[in-house]
């Protein structure tokens, strides 16, 4: 390898967390960073006692409850037995290990994705792990972010290092400009439903161009969340001004001369011009319009302007048989206009979407209206501080005065392991990540889209094209 | 982690396209905390709402015990939960056949003692048939081959690291401690000379501690 090989952010990172290169692809790494949940430690927990193994360095981890915690009436015990004794565990567990943990009632707590970033726990240029796939969230901030399995949380508790195989490069550049009413969920789903639910497989995605530039933070998070989706474990962003001003403030980001040395080194993540990729995706955003999904992976995602597609214009057997089991399980017919889907759910909420500016995007389009008649909607923040600060911004008003409900910070209906799940045959608008079978509960109808789109579906009460609401507002 | 050397069964065909975690292991099992026994709970969903004239595939008397599934393209998306790969092996299926794998799922699988296989269409196309048709596969880890009733026989790959492991059973923490301690102190004295801001202060972690009202649960 010549020395001065050019270089892409994910190289950077990765060259700088090598313990051991076994080969020129495996290699031990370092993890700086675990964040820990109740779902996927209890067994890691668990076997480190059979084994009489220690935490190797309790500092680095954060554990926090945020599956299988309810959303609303969170007095102790939770009534689900088994909810209860898993968040027990957790609680028993850091307490055994001594590991940092943000109970529920803290002003801090929330889904782990999102308290991460809050807290300045995630940071650029750091390794950061979760027993969760959405961990590629953290990539936002030009962290090395990817979700793992319960063994290999096991195996950072105790080693602080974990055996990987160092991914491909793959490129997605999005240029031009968004248009009214369309958000990065659409350009993600858009991007999903381009490259497929294995476009992504076996690489870490960078995203860049004018149109990344310009996003927020917390737009950011969105696009690195859904890498997953995409097949990526990983999705990245070089950090820049917008995310040192982000981290300025933060409790757990580095402070004084520690600012400084970091603030010097996170200059250099960026990928250097002449680095290659192995894949290269363009995207030109000005030609997105709202995105809905419409079957059970988040590849099967169309413009709210689109019909349900028909097996039979499908050549590929396999295919056609496939998109006849999804339609079948989707209650859907070929033909069938998708901004006529009539919906009994709105889930606002997720990893995905439930930070501030998705309830404000949300909630400008439902201020001033009303939630339709049949439709039970919900708002559930990512976390304690997103729901302080939107109360304090009056927008839990503007949703409960349109008949949304406001709820307490969790994971809530995207993974239907607590009590906000749907029930067979229902069929809801959500901002969450996945349309699987199942999702988000047996024989629930789940269609992925916007915080935008999920509000005007509200209203509508059906799927619908939430610029025909900014028309009204804005003409 | 039980050693894999050699399997003989026969292999239960469900050549589906982008089976999840959620369809292996539905999410409201995952609040169980014990990680033996849930094969019950395997592919839950999709065995109870089948009926009783066409079970589902692990339901078939033919496959019953089998210990290997030829599955189809992107096996194991989503999710990272582990819980799916120990359900799959708490039912006694030691190898996953497939075109492709969700990534963490493929990584679950190695920990925990099954072997996943990705295989071209050709020879997918050939293994499926011979699973549809009930007959015993082998599979051997050693040599990296699988061989049909017919004689046909396929190379597979697996990456090297992952085969040793499979092989040995091995315990990957113990590897990684008898192998690599003083590697990872060293490690850690380097980054925290050069990048000391990846450490968070002692200040940081008792105000941390601190803050926290420490009640209910």
């Amino acid at each position: 390898m010549q020395p001065d090989k050019p270089l892409t952010l994910y190289e950077k990172v990765w060259n700088a967390h090598v313990v051991r290169a076994y080969d020129e692809r495996n290699a031990l790494i370092y993890i700086d960073r675990h964040l820990v949940q109740e779902v996927s430690s209890p067994q890691a927990f668990e076997s480190l006692q059979k084994h009489g193994r220690l935490v190797r360095r309790p500092d680095a981890h954060i554990a926090v409850a945020d599956h299988a915690v309810p959303t609303k009436d969170r007095t102790l015990p939770f009534k689900d037995q088994l909810a209860d004794a898993q968040v027990r565990r957790l609680v028993k567990n850091v307490e055994a290990f001594g590991l940092p943990y943000v109970p529920l009632e803290d002003d801090r707590h929330g889904i782990v994705h999102i308290i991460g970033p809050e807290l300045g726990f995630t940071l650029p240029g750091a390794t950061l792990v979760c027993g969760d796939s959405h961990t590629s969230t953290h990539g936002a901030f030009g962290a090395l972010a990817f979700g793992i399995g319960s063994s290999e949380c096991e195996t950072v508790f105790a080693t602080q290092c974990l055996g990987q195989a160092k991914q491909k490069t793959m490129r997605v550049h999005l240029t031009g400009t968004l248009s009214a009413g369309v958000e990065i969920k659409d350009v993600v789903l858009a991007l999903i439903a381009e490259i497929g639910t294995a476009g992504g497989q076996g690489y870490a995605i960078e995203y860049c161009g004018p149109v990344v530039s310009a996003l927020s933070m917390e737009a950011r998070m969105t696009l690195c969340n859904m890498s997953i989706e995409a097949g990526a474990r990983v999705g990245m962003i070089a950090p820049d001004e917008t995310t040192f001003e982000y981290l300025s403030d933060k409790a757990l980001a580095p402070k004084g001369a520690f600012w400084d040395d970091a603030f010097q080194y996170w200059r250099t993540l960026r990928t250097d011009e002449d680095a290659v990729f192995d894949k290269s995706v363009e995207i030109d955003v000005s030609q997105i319009v709202p995105f809905v999904s419409w079957g059970t992976t988040p590849a099967d995602s169309l413009p709210i302007t689109s019909t349900i597609p028909d097996p039979a214009s499908e050549q590929d057997a396999g295919k056609r048989a496939r998109l006849l089991k999804c339609l079948e399980y989707m209650r859907l017919k070929p033909g069938e206009r998708i901004d006529r889907i009539q919906i009994d759910r709105v889930f606002i909420g997720s990893c995905t979407n439930s930070r501030g500016e998705d309830l404000r995007a949300a909630a400008a389009i439902v201020k001033g209206r009303k939630v339709a008649k049949g439709v039970s909607a919900i708002v559930v923040p990512g976390s304690a501080s997103v729901r302080l600060r939107a109360e304090a911004e009056g927008l839990d008003k503007v949703f409960k005065d349109a008949g949304f409900e406001w709820r307490d910070a969790g994971c809530s209906m995207c993974v239907a392991m607590n009590p906000d799940r749907l029930e067979t045959g229902e069929r809801c608008a959500s901002t969450s990540n996945r349309n699987f079978e199942g999702r988000q509960g047996p024989g629930g109808l789940t269609h992925l889209v916007s915080p935008q789109m999920a509000a005007a579906a509200a209203i509508f009460g059906h799927l619908g094209d939430v610029r025909k609401l900014m028309e009204r507002t804005y003409a | 982690m039980r050693k894999f050397e050699k399997l003989i069964s026969v292999a239960a065909p469900y050549n589906e396209s982008d089976v999840d975690t959620d369809a292996i292991f539905p999410a409201r099992f995952l609040l169980l905390l014990n990680r033996a026994g849930l094969g019950k709970h395997l592919f839950n969903d999709l065995r109870t709402s089948a009926s009783a004239e066409n079970p589902f595939i692990l339901d078939r008397p033919e496959f019953k015990d089998t210990q290997i599934l030829v599955a189809g393209e992107r096996f194991g998306i989503g999710s990272s939960r582990e819980h799916a790969v120990w359900a799959i092996s708490d039912v006694g299926i030691r190898c996953v056949i497939a075109r492709s794998f969700g990534d963490i799922f493929r990584a679950n699988c190695y920990k925990n003692g099954v072997l996943p296989i990705a295989l071209d269409a050709d020879d997918h196309a050939r293994v499926l048939a011979a699973a549809e048709r009930a007959e015993g596969l082998t599979i051997d880890l050693k040599t990296k081959h699988l061989s049909l009733r017919d004689g046909a026989d396929i190379a597979f790959e697996v990456p090297d690291q992952q085969r040793r492991a499979l092989m040995v059973g091995q315990d990957e923490i113990g590897a990684i401690l008898d192998e690599d301690a003083d590697t990872i102190v060293a490690f850690e004295a380097q980054q925290k000379r050069h990048m000391p801001w990846l450490y968070l202060s002692p200040e940081q972690l008792s105000s941390f501690q601190a803050d926290s009202p420490q009640k209910g649960h």
